[in-house]
């Protein structure tokens, strides 16, 4: 190896090691203050500026052209920055996805590298192949969560192609315990098996096609889960590949990815009340039929101006989003009825479950982007108790997350899942475009209760009413 | 096999200490801390950047991994920044 500058070998790589300790303080910092609303801005910047000192001391000691790497920082950081600067907050879900692939697909090139590199003794043959195999899953994991959260690929659960790729991930476990052993099977057996190549190849496309297998069948109401589960992947692998190259600074910060990815998927699989095992091998159960027929009854629709005349009399409000405000881009006009409803001297609250939306905290960064203040928004366990006293409690495009089912009917699919129970409120507003079921496919008897009103349509149109009503 | 050990080790802490730092986060900064979190597994730059040099595949492998890796740490960094920026209290 050349060093740029003239000092000797051993001596860069105990300046190096030094940076990576930096680092690795100033990554756990950063990681620490993010976890806290009015440190968050500034732990963001320690954490680059940890990123900035560790990529720059490695570059002390290059084996790899100077211009490739010029290339590859300068072409990645240009798309990397456009996508982030041009992306809609709505797009944030798939965005985050498709980012966290990236990263898994470096991992799994570089283990691949260290394949194609002389010398490698067992303990690393392991390592490289259980690396490029997490790699490789959160790359093309991520990619189908990527399509699912853009609307842009439909596979369902139980269509042939979904089969096929669930047995290929079913079929990548025994290949990777293989080749992970690969090396002594081969002594063992004889020196004339297979080139080594050619296994290798055929596992490096296997783990692929065992990612989409993965997140495939997984829905999209579960994608809360299936994002933070790949986050938290993309670190583990970033960790192995630390292992691999013996450098403390990836192991650190792969390590902290991994363990914040890990207790976001917990907190969402916890907010569903499933385990995460139920989340990714088995989905929601198919409704029974018969519980949904017993609670049809008749909805009461209402119209813009009477929910005006109802909303301006009430002393409480506490709106409810879900996804369907994320689809119809409805977060301006609803702080905008608010904010309205405020001057009116109403208290309005705004009640967020934990998995409303595509991804963990979905809900809060729409309603940032539309400028509410932080304060406003509360949990399930915050606004439930006092549920009896809101006048009005506003439900927009939620659904499954206020499903009465989860607290009354046992047989539910969605049983003890923990809900905002509005329809404890003096009256229920439900936004909502047609009569169609949640994502759970389960029936939501909310729909038919006395105290409910069901106000259809795009939810951007009709609270955009309520508000040139209050205007006026 | 010492040195595994000790990174081993290294891993081990790093992981009980992340779990530790974010046991409690508030559901606003779920987003936020999963997309910054994002752009630190952008370390794999480092990775790409310790990479051999020997032939065009090995070029051709390295350029990949820096690529991904440094469109996973600009863009990881940048959107998290721009996302917070948003989140205010009146």
């Amino acid at each position: 190896m050349e060093s740029i500058l003239n000092i000797s070998e051993s001596t860069i790589s105990a300046i190096q090691n030094l940076v990576y300790i930096g680092s690795s303080v100033l990554f756990i910092l950063g990681i620490k203050m993010l976890g806290k609303e009015a440190t968050a801005v500034k732990g963001n910047y320690l954490s680059a500026l940890a990123m900035f000192s560790a990529v720059a001391i490695t570059c002390l000691n290059l084996d790899i052209d100077f211009k490739i790497i010029i290339a590859g920082v300068l072409l990645g950081g240009l798309i990397g920055s456009a996508i982030a600067i041009k992306v809609k907050m709505t797009a944030i879900p798939e965005m985050v996805a498709l980012f966290n692939g990236f990263g898994g697909l470096a991992t799994f090139l570089i283990a691949w590298s260290q394949f194609n590199a002389p010398e490698n003794n067992m303990f690393q043959h392991a390592l490289i192949m259980l690396t490029i195999y997490i790699g490789g899953i959160t790359f093309s994991g991520s990619l189908v969560a990527y399509g699912k959260l853009s609307e842009r690929l439909k596979l369902g659960k139980g269509s042939l192609i979904t089969n096929v790729l669930i047995s290929f991930f079913y079929l990548s476990l025994p290949a990777l315990v293989y080749v992970i052993f690969e090396p002594t099977i081969s002594v063992a057996i004889s020196t004339a098996i297979p080139s080594v190549s050619s296994y290798f190849l055929f596992f490096l496309g296997l783990t692929l096609i065992a990612g989409l297998g993965f997140v495939t069948p997984i829905g999209g109401g579960d994608m809360p889960v299936v994002i933070s589960l790949l986050n938290s992947l993309s670190g583990i692998a970033a960790a192995f590949a630390g292992l691999l190259l013996e450098n403390n600074v990836l192991i650190v910060a792969g390590s902290l990815v991994g363990a914040s990815g890990l207790i976001l998927t917990v907190i969402m699989a916890k907010a569903m009340n499933r385990t995460i095992g139920n989340i990714l091998f088995v989905g929601y159960a198919s409704p029974t039929q018969s519980t949904g027929a017993v609670e049809q009854g008749e909805v009461k629709p209402i119209n813009a101006a009477d929910a005006y005349l109802i909303l301006e009399n009430a002393s409480s409000v506490l709106i409810v989003p879900g996804y369907g405000m994320a689809v119809a881009q409805a977060q301006h006009v609803v702080r905008e009825m608010g904010e309205l409803l405020e001057e009116n001297g109403t208290e309005v609250k705004y009640g967020i479950h934990p998995v409303a939306g595509r991804m963990p905290g979905h809900m809060n960064v729409l309603l940032a982007e539309a400028n509410v203040s932080y304060d406003l928004l509360a949990e399930p366990d915050d606004v439930n108790p006092v549920m009896d006293s809101v006048d009005v409690a506003i439900v927009i495009g939620a659904n499954d997350v206020v499903n009465p089912s989860a607290t009354e009917e046992e047989g539910s699919p969605i049983y003890g899942m923990p809900i905002i129970e509005v329809h404890n409120a003096k009256t229920v507003f439900v936004l909502k475009r047609s009569m169609s079921s949640g994502f759970a496919g389960v029936q939501n008897p909310l729909f038919f209760k006395e105290n409910t009103r069901m106000l259809f349509g795009d939810a951007k149109e009709s609270i955009g009413l309520v508000v040139s009503e209050f205007k006026d | 096999m010492e040195t595994y050990i000790l990174l081993g080790f290294v891993l081990l802490l790093s992981i009980f200490l992340g779990l530790e730092l974010i046991a409690k986060v508030p559901s606003t900064l779920h987003t936020p801390l999963m997309s910054g979190a994002n752009a630190i597994s952008g370390i794999a730059l480092v990775g790409a950047l310790m990479l051999s040099s020997d032939g065009q595949m090995q070029d051709a492998l390295a350029f990949g991994a820096i690529l991904f890796a440094s469109i996973n740490v600009f863009g990881g960094y940048l959107v998290t920044n721009r996302m917070l920026s948003m989140f205010k209290k009146k």
